[in-house]
């Protein structure tokens, strides 16, 4: 075996240099440049200390993305552990066509995130929404009078929030049917024999064994969302009026359309420290499922 | 009255196939230890199942307490059930477990505190209330999972091969111990088991189960001495009954019956047979011979003769000697239904 010293450290340097090269070195640039005068087009680098960090903190462009991103976050987890555990107590069971219907769930998944928004955007549409047209054809809204969702601040945070909901479910749901499924049968049916009802196994036996699995999936769907700006991007680009601008909308349009890389350097720093603590949390749930 | 009663009761998981369970009538008495015996795949448990709502019969009916309750949900039909795993609630703590089938019923919490010290008294538990399921012993398991059945008096304890998870030493001490604990709360009793020893042991009667029928319903004694065919003969016994077909009979009998010159004579009117021993098992207490048959009708026939280790001086591998059965504990089995027959002549 000796010969083989090297093999494994040759197998895991791709993956190194790729964390290195497209994490660790954005990662430090972005740390440099948020205490420096960096801008599109500019020369050189100046130490300016804190000074982008309180121009930030000042700007109630922030306080306003770090609400809405809060609101974001939170609501659509929330919408996804519900959705998902619903959805994976329906396909655990039996029935003609849950390989389809395995399919069809998720599709929304496997599809790039940016197609499925921008099919959304169609059916939000002010004009051409068929989400309107339903609703006026089914006398729920008269017509010229349906509602604009991506154009009112609170339809719109409801707009890209649902949206955003339907892209995770997927996720969130397969990783809840997995241990669902781990579950051994007899727990349930020792339940059932029990006197327990559908609510009682679902709520003191089902969802308290399947927490670490609960854990992992909300810990994940809470970076990909708090990080993620491609729906609030296609949607709304963070309007109307900011409403639904979050950190890293927020830092994108400030650093690269605004062009001011030192600001938007500053903005996405406030996403560490939360990510840090979710990360603490997630490897700690990983161990604890490990040592169990 | 019959506490658990099955009607022409049977399970076909898959349309077209045999039954898991054909046309089982079964009825157990109140205060009854009734055990079902059968080797893998008999449908015992299936069975079991059924009687606790966990399965849908495809025909026939369940009745408790002379209730039909097919259309009754576990819940609804008052019974009690310790799985082979046990399937304790691996988050809760002992107490909790115990008590979650009150909680169920909605009893009220001083009520539940008493039945759970009660349930864990009987069965000296109490020391582990604040424990989890991963941190006890299979044998206190065990007596987890039949405080939780016992808790809420049942009307029928269901127990599907409750002692095969605990190593040998423990699951002789553990048998006694439930059967002991089973007569003292009087509470019916249906217990699944592929061992034929526990089954005799434990049981006030025993079902003999094959292929998803009942071979036979009787006491310990009756299927052992008056088995009803040649499966419950051979499945049985250990060694095996010997089974000799011959001439439009199958005659068999026990390897303990089987005996050397000099014993069966004393039992009266017996058939000697010619045994060439071809080699023996010397287990202690008793000695296992084996061998086959010279001359006469079942002359070829391997046979198995097992006994005490006292009578057992002076035989050698390699020699025939004048082995004898008494004439009653002849068994005659017809070849064609494998039932057993009355007595016939034997074929000479």
């Amino acid at each position: 075996m000796k010969g083989q010293r090297w093999l494994g450290p040759a197998m895991f340097m791709p993956a190194i240099f790729y964390i290195v090269a497209l994490v660790g070195v954005p990662f430090v640039m972005a740390f440099i440049y948020s205490v420096g005068d960096v801008k599109i087009g500019s020369e050189g680098y100046h130490f300016v200390g804190l000074h982008n960090f309180i121009s930030v903190l000042k700007s109630p462009s922030f306080s306003q993305a770090v609400k809405n991103s809060v609101i974001f976050t939170i609501s659509s987890q929330i919408l996804v552990l519900i959705g998902a555990n619903i959805l994976a107590l329906a396909l655990k069971e039996a029935f003609p066509g849950r390989r389809f219907m395995r399919f069809l769930i998720l599709l929304p998944w496997v599809a790039p995130v940016s197609v499925g928004s921008i099919g959304w955007k169609w059916i939000l549409d002010s004009v051409y929404s068929v989400v309107n047209w339903v609703l006026v054809r089914m006398h729920f809204v008269k017509q010229f009078e349906a509602p604009v969702w991506l154009g009112i601040p609170k339809l719109a945070m409801i707009s890209v929030i649902l949206v955003h909901t339907w892209h995770m479910l997927p996720f969130a749901t397969v990783i809840i049917l997995a241990g669902l499924t781990a579950i051994p049968r007899d727990i349930p049916e020792a339940a059932a024999v029990d006197g327990a009802g559908f609510f009682r196994t679902l709520f003191q036996i089902t969802i308290p064994m399947m927490l670490p699995i609960i854990n992992v999936a909300m810990l994940f769907g809470v970076i990909f969302t708090f990080t993620d700006m491609t729906v609030i991007y296609i949607l709304t680009r963070g309007g109307p009026f900011d409403s639904t601008q979050v950190i890293p909308s927020l830092a994108f349009f400030t650093g690269i359309l605004g062009s001011d890389l030192a600001e938007g350097a500053a903005i996405s720093i406030f996403m560490v420290p939360l990510l840090v603590i979710v990360s603490y949390f997630v490897l700690r749930t990983a161990h604890r499922a490990e040592v169990t | 009255m019959a506490i658990v009663e099955t009607r022409k009761l049977t399970k076909v998981f898959k349309r077209g196939n045999v039954g898991a369970v054909v046309n089982v009538d079964l009825e157990s008495k109140e205060g009854e230890f009734l055990v079902l015996l059968g080797p893998s795949g008999s449908g015992k448990t299936t069975l079991l199942r059924m009687i606790a709502g966990l399965e849908e019969p495809t025909s026939g009916e369940i009745l408790i307490g002379g209730r039909v309750v097919n259309d009754l949900t576990p819940r609804e039909r008052g019974i009690a059930m310790v799985f082979q795993s046990y399937a304790l609630y691996p988050h809760l703590s002992v107490f909790n477990n115990i008590v979650f089938p009150l909680k169920a019923q909605g009893v009220a919490k001083e009520k539940r505190q008493q039945q759970a010290d009660w349930a864990a008294s009987l069965l000296g538990i109490s020391h582990l209330f604040g424990r989890k399921p991963r941190e006890l012993s299979g044998g206190e398991r065990q007596r987890v999972a039949l405080a939780r059945a016992i808790v809420r008096e049942p009307s029928v304890f269901l127990l599907d091969e409750p002692l095969s998870n605990l190593d040998a030493k423990l699951r002789a001490s553990a048998r006694e111990e439930l059967e002991q604990f089973q007569k003292r709360i009087g509470t019916t009793a249906i217990y699944v088991t592929h061992d034929q020893v526990e089954a005799m042991a434990m049981g006030d009667r025993v079902v003999v189960m094959s292929q998803g029928s009942v071979r036979q319903i009787g006491t310990p004694a009756d299927v052992y001495d008056q088995p009803a065919d040649t499966f419950v003969a051979t499945f049985l016994g250990s060694p095996p009954m010997n089974l000799l077909p011959g001439d439009g009979v199958i005659l068999g009998f026990r390897p303990e019956h089987f005996l050397p010159p000099g014993v069966a004579e004393r039992m009266g009117e017996h058939v000697a047979y010619q045994f060439n021993i071809t080699h023996s098992e010397y287990l202690g207490a008793e000695r296992i011979l084996y061998g086959t048959l010279k001359e006469g009708p079942f002359a070829g026939r391997k046979v198995i003769s097992r006994i005490p280790a006292t009578h057992g001086a002076g035989l050698t591998d390699g020699s025939v000697y004048a082995f004898a059965v008494a004439n009653r504990d002849l068994k005659f089995f017809d070849p064609q239904t494998e039932k057993r027959t009355t007595a016939r002549r034997l074929p000479s």
